[in-house]
């Protein structure tokens, strides 16, 4: 067993011991990364130097007996999070030098705890994408097979998992963008409640459903990380003032008497046979382990891709409209005017998945189609949301597949972007509805490609939806097998 | 004239909070390019807005100060348009559901009394202004984002108006209203009180309004009567021509006293309103407006009505008297001290009015004479120690060195002399040089009369108690 291969509490033991320090822990994670990213290319930026003077510092602290959960642990960080001093693209030309002049709070927190950062990860531009193949800094490749894509838009974040390139990473989840790369590339990921972690900090794709979640190799980190990063923030009016549980004490809660729903929308015909049978496998493990299993329904499932593609695009191009080449980012040269200078610098600095959802986002918003569009989209969102509520009437948690197929091949969906759009069915909903889903290891398909299992909990239920994934862990140990690099 | 002016009016008031309207930045004028920006109102990515809850406070006061209805779900929303000075290419303001809504305010023009109705207040974030760079040689502009996300009220008036006049009145009470609310330092040239017209003709007898023009770019209240007179008279010569007013809007140029097109309708944005999904809606409870509601001010039109029914002042006198929540104090404060209404109101009127005015416009807040000072004064003369005329002598000293006004009765040797003795010997010895005046007087030519005031009043220094002068010279002519 490498350091690399450690999980956060694992590392976190043997640094408390003292039988490892962080700047060997960092030492070891830069080296793996040098060795191995140039086959994955999961990482935008890594930061050496400044990651031995936090691991440095980190040693101090456990030397000090100061030690918190993160304390000494390299991790790698979504390039979506505005990280003072580090260049910061959100996979995009037009922030291709953009180095921002503050933290945001969940790396501050992250800070906070002594964790060491070690890189900024690769992910689809903006967040607008669903295989991580419209970054500007290249498509990142599944560590279970480099042809295939590890999923989006963190695929820079699950495949540092995968790869054994960070310990722990960070992503952000606006339509499965922490749970469907999570799935594809056999790692742990969480999608909070909407308001469970400030959004403070992080760039804005679609600001209503944007939240921020760990990446993980199990859940118990899971558990920890979400921990380190929850919390009501002051600096983001959305985030929510209750309590942080202490999700790591909470996972051995069981599953016994739990009830866990299948949503039927979710078990449809052309569901791939290896996603069915790990379905089966686990509704059947979780049986055994005494949940009680009911079919529930989730009538309006249908319309989620519709809604958000609306809603989604719709904040975006509000919310992109601050690129403009004035203040920070990519400026186009050799312009006449403002107008010109507008226009050159975006068509210049977003790639062609963000020129398209911006359009669709301005079409949605435009006087004469805003209430058969936007308006409508968030009136279906309300009756998704209501699906939710009343299918956790009857059960706990809902247990359902993440996507539709194992990881895709690289350039197998670019050319038809609706089919894309559709790999989100089963993540999307969750985000409509503001509740929490998290993605574990479940299995893999005949071709040795991984399958995620999703479990969606109540509103601020995080806490269940992880002691009932514990328990899954426990059982299957999935997540220990390694991605053959 | 044939047509009938319509005129509505948007007036874009800057709040006087120390903090901006969505961050902590300073609001303070006049500082370095940019030195008052943190992420949040440079629009840097990652950043959120937090709303400022005294924002919402000062618009409940003005809601409630122009009788508005106060709407207790407020929703924040953007407004899309891209120019250098906005930093996120949108706006935070209000759309659908505004802050306030359907209030009035009562102007008086020509002694008539007409209701104008608000349509709207809301909040919303200022943009922030471009400069041309004073640098030789380079021909950029340049963006200073102090100003951005700074908080204003939009208040929009329904087009109630149909003179400049009555723009004028409205707008001069509105601004009156701001000022005393406290919410705004009604600085139009800084523009803190910015005012956009809405202007449009029908013909007269018409109840269906015309194209209308929007005139912006207005910084003074001379400004706004000559845009919208411009205005009248070139639709009136478009009318006249057979034409038609196109809609569109126009920039007022000072210099020229002129307007000129700004863009037209076609060049409208859409602005793409949407709810504001980094703000959640503000929920206004009936117990947070009536605690706004304590916090209000009398108003200039209560006080006026005040002043004349309960001191007996005449309306003129209550009218000048408010004008400024400022002065009105002064006035009152100095009342409280000296309890002759009338009395206090002349000397607020007169001489501080005007020293004020020698003195470069200086504040009321800022004057040497404060109103204890003053009422000081004015009791000595109620006492007779001195004159009214020795008063206003000793008012000027006052003013220059801030001295009470025993002190420079006591160190000048201005008391005011009553003694009949000293008064006698006095008027004798004037009427002893001044045999050929006596003479006249005796032979009937009173006028003269003023003549041995003067000379007493001289020969005393202004000392001399006028009342007492008068009486013993008439008695000695007399004689």
């Amino acid at each position: 067993m490498e350091i690399y291969d450690l999980t956060i509490h694992e590392l976190h033991e043997k640094l408390k011991a003292k039988e490892v320090s962080s700047v060997e822990a960092t030492r070891a994670m830069l080296e793996r990364i040098e060795a191995v990213d140039g086959q994955v290319n999961a990482y935008i930026t890594v930061t050496p130097e400044q990651a031995l003077v936090e691991a440095e510092a980190a040693d101090k602290r456990i030397a000090a007996g100061d030690v918190a959960p993160l304390t000494g642990i390299p991790v790698g960080l979504k390039d979506i999070f505005i990280t003072k001093g580090i260049r910061t693209t959100c996979g995009s030309r037009i922030l291709e030098n953009f180095v921002p002049p503050y933290d945001g709070t969940a790396v501050a927190k992250l800070k906070e705890q002594g964790a060491v950062i070690v890189g900024k990860l690769n992910q689809d531009e903006f967040a607008m994408g669903s295989s991580n193949e419209s970054s500007y800094f290249g498509p990142v490749k599944n560590p279970w097979n480099l042809e295939c894509t590890p999923g989006g838009s963190s695929g820079g974040s699950a495949a540092a998992i995968a790869a054994r390139t960070a310990t722990a990473t960070l992503g952000t989840d606006t339509g499965g963008s922490i749970r469907q790369p999570a799935s594809h590339c056999s790692c742990v990921g969480l999608k909070p409640t909407y308001g469970r972690v400030s959004r403070y900090g992080v760039i804005a794709y679609a600001s209503s459903l944007d939240q921020v979640g760990p990446l993980t190799r199990d859940v118990t980190d899971a558990a920890l990380l979400l921990g380190a990063v929850a919390g009501y923030d002051p600096k983001d009016s959305t985030s929510v003032n209750t309590p942080v549980p202490d999700y790591v004490a909470g996972l051995q809660a069981g599953v016994k008497g739990l009830k866990i729903g299948l949503p039927k929308q979710y078990f449809i015909e052309g569901l791939d046979p290896d996603v069915k049978r790990a379905m089966d496998e686990a509704i059947a493990l979780y049986k055994s382990l005494g949940a009680e299993l009911r079919e529930v329904s989730l009538p309006h499932t249908e319309y989620a891709v519709a809604t958000y593609y609306l809603i989604a695009t719709a904040e975006a191009s509000s919310n992109l409209a601050r690129y403009d080449g004035v203040r920070f980012g990519h400026r186009a040269e050799d312009v006449r005017g403002l107008k010109e200078m507008f226009a050159k610098t975006r068509a210049e600095g977003f790639g062609s998945e963000v020129k398209r959802r911006i359009m669709l986002g301005t079409y949605a918003l435009s006087s004469g189609y805003y209430d058969a569009y936007y308006v409508k989209a968030q009136k279906v969102r309300t009756l998704i949301m209501q699906d939710f509520l009343n299918a956790f009437n009857e059960v706990d948690v809902l247990l359902t597949p993440i996507a539709p197929t194992p990881p895709f091949k690289i350039g197998e969906k670019l050319a038809d972007p609706l089919q894309m759009y559709l790999s989100d069915i089963f993540t999307i909903p969750v985000n409509l509805a503001g509740t929490c889903g998290i993605s574990i290891p479940a299995g893999f398909s005949a071709d040795g490609l991984p399958i995620g299992l999703q479990l969606i909990g109540k509103p601020f239920g995080e806490a269940a939806i992880l002691s009932t994934a514990y328990a899954f862990e426990k059982e299957t140990q999935w997540h220990l097998k390694k991605a053959p690099l | 004239m044939k047509y009938q002016v319509v005129i509505g009016l948007e007036v874009h008031t800057q709040l006087t909070t120390n903090t901006k309207i969505f961050c902590g930045c300073s609001t303070r004028f006049g500082a370095e390019p940019n030195s008052q920006t943190c992420p949040v109102c440079l629009g840097f990515p990652g950043a959120l807005p937090v709303l400022n809850k005294q924002v919402v406070e000062n618009a409940i006061l003005a809601g409630l100060a122009t009788n508005c209805s106060i709407t207790q779900r407020n929703v924040f929303a953007r407004k899309n348009y891209f120019y250098p000075d906005l930093p996120k290419g949108y706006q935070i303001s209000q759309f659908d559901l505004p802050i306030c809504q359907h209030g009035h305010l009562d102007i008086e023009v020509d002694g008539e009394t007409k209701r104008i109705g608000i349509t709207r207040i809301h909040m919303e974030e200022d943009a922030g202004k471009l400069v041309h760079a004073d640098i030789p040689g380079v021909d950029d502009s340049c963006v200073d984002l102090n100003r951005a996300c700074t908080p204003l009220l939009e208040i929009v008036s329904e087009p109630d108006m149909r003179s400049p006049d009555e723009a004028i009145a409205y707008l001069k009470k509105l601004h009156q209203i701001v000022m005393y609310l406290g919410i705004c330092d009604g600085n139009l040239e800084e523009g803190s009180f910015r005012c956009d017209a809405n202007v449009s003709l029908m013909p007269v007898g018409s109840t269906v309004f015309g194209t209308r023009a929007e005139l912006k770019n207005i910084n003074s209240f001379k400004f706004i009567k000559q845009a919208i007179e411009y205005e009248i008279e070139r639709q009136a010569e478009i009318l006249d021509d057979g034409g038609k007013v196109i809609q569109e809007t126009r920039l007022f140029d000072p210099n020229t006293g002129t307007t000129r097109s700004m863009r037209g309708k076609e060049e409208a944005h859409d602005y793409r309103y949407f709810p504001d999904p980094d703000l959640v809606p503000v929920l206004i409870p009936d117990q947070w407006i009536e605690d706004v509601r304590a916090t209000l001010p009398e108003l200039p039109e209560a006080k006026r009505a005040r002043y004349v029914a309960e001191l007996g002042l005449p309306e003129y006198d209550a009218e000048v008297l408010v004008s400024s929540r400022e002065l009105a104090a002064y006035y009152e404060e100095t009342v409280a001290l000296f309890p002759q209404a009338k009395t206090v109101s002349n000397w607020v009127m007169g001489e501080v009015s005007r020293a004020l005015n020698e003195d470069n416009n200086r504040s009321i807040t800022d004057c040497p004479v404060t109103p204890p000072l003053l009422a000081d004064l004015l009791k000595l003369m109620e006492k007779g120690t001195i004159s009214g005329k020795i008063a206003k002598t000793v008012f000027d000293e006052m003013y220059k060195t801030g001295k009470a006004p025993e002190k420079i009765v006591e160190e000048k040797g201005l008391v005011q002399v009553s003694d009949t003795g000293a008064i006698e010997a006095m008027v004798d010895e004037v009427l002893k040089n001044n045999p050929a005046q006596v003479e006249q007087y005796r032979g009937g030519k009173e006028t003269v009369f003023g003549f041995f005031v003067g000379q007493v009043m001289r020969a005393s220094k202004g000392k001399a108690n006028p009342a007492l002068v008068n009486e013993l010279l008439l008695k000695k002519l007399q004689s």
